[in-house]
């Protein structure tokens, strides 16, 4: 079990971690989630000691790390930030960490078969591609058998297999009643992997709850419409206090070879929508309520959090003259 | 209720459970050491430095002497003539422990901030939190590779020297001074890299770290050369690390420019060193990695 206590970290005058407190449950996948430079790695850094807090604390099964008596057979963690001397081999990395527990030769030999990364043991690690230092990175973790696992960013840059082989390892280590903490920017990845999440921005905690519950909160905010008529409706809809963002992201549901204009609605319900046009007597060839993904209900809860980039790109701006197309 | 329910199907083993030693008994100092030593010996940078370490230090010895025994009587060696038969080691040691130096304070600088550069120091300090064990066991396996490297180096040098003058000098370790003045070089070049050591602990950057190091091996000397001959400033010189260890490799040492005996000195740069370690230490264990 991981306890994050009231966590500030500032580097000079900007705050990294804000008063953050959450805590990571064993046996289950807990997904920590943020838009990048939300602070998810210092957060990170902290639990593990690399980095002082400025105040408050994290503990692992109630000690700090520094605390820990053999540190790596308590808390494997996979950085996202590389960590290998590219001039030592696979093998010698991971003896001199192993040397460090007074772990056996033979348990090096054993992590480096479980990743498959035999072949390629005694190679400089600056040979390796991306993949196989993750799946170094990963030996690295796991090396101690730790009851407490934090992966920073795993998936990142790894191919289709290299993704389903962490995220079924990570399933399979929550399923033996381990501890894990995997954070991510991906929201769909987290949305398959995850049962817990806890989402911050800026350092603050915007989130603390079950994958389902997170969904279902954002849920039914948008609607999908077609309409031969969007300049009016879009007119009538904003109007009556809602916004319209010409198109939709998702696949659409109904008929693919309807052309007619898709605006995604929000802050009006469809009932709502569909009194509208009859009102004005305009044709809907669509009105669908759309369920919220992870990631909308993501994007939702950060908007107001988001470090850098555009603030517009994740909210639905208001269209004011209406023009699809 | 999780969306992920189907998580555990594939039952297969996670990890191999570790054939791990007693549980609950922690890994001591000993540990420590065989981790740093499998560090500094899987590295290709070690190897060629010491390689280098060994080629150069010698090699100089060799060309240094083979100079001045060829030209022995010639013509403008007069003043190296006199040199040579007042203090023969100085011959032998003088310019080969110089550049031995610049070598291993490499090695000693590179030790420490490649784990930065590379990120290997985020591991490390995972595998050690309490990091001053770490670095004391790096302190302990570089001092003792070096030490007796460096002996081995210093002696093969003084051989190789002295058989070449012999013809014109015959100097031996038993004359007065010279066995401890080649002890003294191995000595010296072992502190200096530890010295080097604590700067690359404290810079964290190679370029910066090593460039520091070979100013005081370097810089200093010939900068202290033009200040003005003064009690004050020749006890200032005095006791800058390289001046003041310098002095353990010298069979004869110039009263008016010295403040410090032999061992004085070698016991002045060993300060220098225990300073700038424990201000690596220092920092080591406040900033963050």
């Amino acid at each position: 079990m991981i306890e994050v206590r009231d966590l500030t970290k500032r580097f000079g005058p900007k705050v990294a971690v804000d008063h953050l407190s959450f805590v990571v449950q064993p046996g289950q996948v807990t997904g920590f989630l943020g838009p990048n430079g939300a602070g998810k790695s210092t957060t990170m850094r902290l639990i593990l000691g690399l980095d002082h807090p400025t105040s408050g604390e994290a503990t692992i099964n109630g000690k700090r790390y520094a605390q820990l008596a053999d540190p790596l057979r308590t808390v494997g963690a996979l950085l996202e930030a590389k960590s290998v001397h590219t001039g030592r081999s696979a093998r010698n990395h991971l003896l001199f960490l192993a040397q460090t527990q007074g772990l056996p030769t033979s348990r090096v030999d054993e992590m480096l078969d479980f990743v498959g990364l035999r072949e390629v043991a005694r190679k400089r690690a600056g040979s390796y591609s991306l993949g196989m230092s993750q799946r170094l990175g990963v030996a690295a973790a796991l090396l101690g058998d730790p009851q407490v696992l934090l992966l920073d960013e795993p998936v990142n840059g790894l191919d289709p297999e290299g993704v389903l082989w962490i995220r079924n390892l990570m399933k399979q280590l929550a399923g033996v009643g381990k501890t894990v903490l995997v954070s991510s920017h991906l929201m769909n990845e987290m949305a398959v992997t995850a049962d817990h999440i806890v989402v911050i921005g800026r350092g603050r905690l915007l989130a603390n709850a079950s994958t389902a519950e997170v969904i279902a909160r954002g849920s039914g905010r948008s609607v999908l419409v077609r309409t031969p008529d969007a300049d009016k409706l879009t007119a009538l809809i904003i109007g009556a206090g809602g916004s319209v963002v010409p198109g939709h992201d998702g696949s659409p549901a109904g008929d693919p070879d309807d052309k007619t204009p898709m605006l995604t609605v929000t802050g009006v319900p469809a009932a709502r929508i569909g009194e509208l046009a009859a009102s004005a007597s305009l044709v809907l060839h669509e009105l669908t309520p759309q369920l919220a993904t992870l990631e909308d209900a993501f994007l939702e809860l950060t908007s107001d959090h988001l470090e850098f980039g555009h603030r517009d790109a994740a909210a639905p701006t208001r269209a004011t003259d209406g023009s699809v197309r | 209720m999780s969306v992920t329910g189907e998580a555990a199907a594939g039952t297969a083993q996670v990890s191999p459970s570790p054939a791990v030693a007693q549980p609950g008994r922690s890994a001591g100092f000993g540990h420590l050491l065989a981790s740093e030593w499998t560090k500094i010996r899987s590295v290709r940078s070690t190897i060629w430095t010491l390689v280098a370490f060994v080629i150069v230090t010698i090699g100089f010895t060799a060309l240094i002497t083979w100079v001045v025994d060829a030209n022995w009587n010639g013509p403008h060696a007069a003043a190296r003539d006199a040199t040579a038969i007042a203090d023969p080691t100085s011959i032998i040691f003088g310019v080969s422990v110089y550049l031995g130096q610049l070598i291993l304070s490499v090695l000693g600088v590179l030790v420490i901030t490649t784990e930065y550069s590379t990120g290997v120091i985020r591991a490390s300090l995972l595998a050690v939190p309490k990091r001053l064990p770490m670095l004391l066991a790096k302190i302990v396996v570089f001092a003792v590779l070096i030490g007796i490297l460096a002996e081995l180096v210093v002696f093969g040098s003084f051989f190789v020297g002295s058989a070449i003058l012999h013809s014109h000098i015959p100097v031996s370790v038993s004359d007065s001074g010279v066995l401890r003045a080649t002890i003294g070089a191995g000595l010296y070049l072992t502190v200096f890299g530890l010295f080097a050591m604590a700067i690359g602990a404290l810079i964290r950057h190679t370029a910066g770290a090593i460039s520091i190091a070979i100013g005081v091996a370097f810089l200093l000397p010939i900068l202290a050369g033009l200040l003005p001959d003064t009690s004050f400033w020749n006890h200032l010189v005095g006791y800058l690390p390289q001046q003041a260890g310098s002095l353990v490799y010298q069979v004869h040492i110039v009263k008016s420019q010295t403040v410090l005996s032999a061992w004085e000195g070698f016991g002045v740069l060993c300060i220098w060193a225990v300073i700038l370690l424990g201000l690596g230490a220092y920092f080591l264990q406040r900033r963050d990695a």
